[in-house]
């Protein structure tokens, strides 16, 4: 157990550097994700279960939903690229 | 400027007796001048409309001129000796900030007890109150419930004002308006033709898996509220599952079938945060006058562990449970298209 949580610190601290100095912002959205799943098992491991079901929904669920959106809305990252349409 | 002045009407005592008269501006007067000098245009002789004419053009160009210098200037400013400026200026300011701030965190760090000792300030005896009596003087089995829901509900009070205030700046923010007669506006109608075009269109697999999944998720989420004060979870959990639940549904299947629904409304979200928002104060804001001290609601415990106990937990995390799911839920369609 306490292997898994030094392994897991360690995923953490490593994506939230690699958050920082990746230069694709949806590839860093994807890494918060992964690194808000991480926090939530550790606080799993720390037996705080309440806390791990609302860090699993918002922090590795909605609020990346929030970013995701946000980019397309300013034209960050592309739509679908069916029915011909250009992209610009 | 010393200049011979002919006509009363651009003087400044003028100007002064009619500003107090009515009000009206130095703008909206040159705006009636114009319309009463446009509205007379075949009284004057040729001659006097080409003097006119070429008189406006005159200023008109100097207009553009000094307008040009103005911003060849600032342009030079800021491309050259403006931005290094404030270039470095940032840079050192950045630092500056960051050794600051490093300094204090270092500083108040240092001030603090050793982690995991036995005589800390955060071992005394409210945390052994809490593990030893919770049960009895709350009726929860969730420790955790009945703290933050009973002990502390002044807290959480708080708390779910936050989220409610939050939604409301976002609403403020990013929602667009009906026109007066009640027609989505221009601004609206461009917002959403832009959205459709990056929604996937019927995308089977994501409808089916989500027609599979929304429901358990959403009875899970219910599970979860329901039974705050008897296993882990609460009201912010729940909400933030059911959220979660209600956004996959949209995202299968459409913002446009979901919003349809008077359920998903802003009237209903109105009303119901209003609702739980009130209820909450009116059960909990004695604290903030009673010095955070318990006042007996004569409401009966019941029994440790069946689903009607522990008195006022149940209802208040039906309450956050509300205000949680509810701004979740209206964050979505707000950041997508402005409305919901």
């Amino acid at each position: 157990m306490e292997f898994l949580g030094i392994v897991l610190l360690a995923f953490i601290l490593i994506c939230a550097l690699a958050v920082c100095l990746t230069r694709n912002l949806m590839v860093s959205i994807i890494i918060l994700m992964s690194q808000s799943l991480a926090m939530s098992v550790i606080w799993i491991l720390l037996e705080s279960p309440d806390l791990a079901i609302t860090e699993a929904a918002v922090g590795a669920g909605v609020t990346s939903l929030l970013f995701f959106v946000t980019l397309k809305k300013i034209h960050a990252i592309g739509g679908e690229k069916q029915d011909g349409e250009a992209e610009e | 400027m010393a200049k011979l002045r002919n006509n009363y009407e651009s003087s400044a005592w003028f100007r002064f007796l009619s500003w107090m008269k009515k009000g009206s501006s130095r703008m909206e007067r040159d705006m009636i001048h114009a319309l009463e000098t446009e509205a007379l245009p075949n009284q004057r002789s040729e001659t006097e409309q080409l003097a006119l004419d070429r008189e406006r053009e005159e200023k008109e160009r100097r207009d553009r001129e000094n307008e040009r210098a103005i911003q060849d200037k600032l342009h030079l400013w800021s491309t050259r000796r403006g931005s290094r400026l404030v270039r470095v200026a940032y840079r050192c300011a950045a630092v500056l900030i960051c050794v600051a701030i490093i300094y204090v965190l270092l500083v108040s760090m240092s001030e603090e007890p050793m982690f995991g000792q036995a005589e800390n300030p955060v071992n005394n005896e409210v945390s052994a109150r809490y593990i030893e009596d919770g049960l009895t003087e709350t009726g929860s089995v969730n420790i955790v419930g009945g703290m933050i829901l009973d002990y502390r509900a002044f807290d959480t009070l708080g708390e779910s004002h936050v989220l409610f205030i939050a939604a409301c700046s976002v609403m403020l923010l990013l929602r667009m308006n009906l026109d007066k007669n009640g027609r989505p506006t221009r601004e609206q109608l461009d917002a959403e033709a832009d959205d459709r075009k990056y929604e996937p269109h019927n995308d089977v697999i994501l409808q089916k898996v989500s027609n599979l999944i929304v429901p358990c998720l959403l009875l899970f989420g219910i599970y979860v509220v329901l039974n705050g004060h008897l296993s882990a979870g609460g009201g912010f959990s729940g909400g933030a599952i059911m959220g979660a639940a209600l956004i996959l549904y949209v995202n299968a299947h459409g913002l446009t079938k979901a919003s349809q629904h008077k359920l998903f409304g802003a009237k209903v979200f109105k009303y119901v945060t209003f609702a739980a928002l009130a209820f909450y104060s009116l059960a909990k804001s004695y604290s903030f006058f009673m010095g955070a001290n318990h006042l007996d609601s004569h409401i009966p415990l019941g029994t440790p562990g069946n689903i009607l106990s522990a008195g006022l937990i149940l209802p208040m995390n039906i309450s956050v449970v509300a205000v949680s799911l509810k701004k979740k839920y209206s964050f979505y369609p707000l950041f997508r298209k402005g409305d919901f």
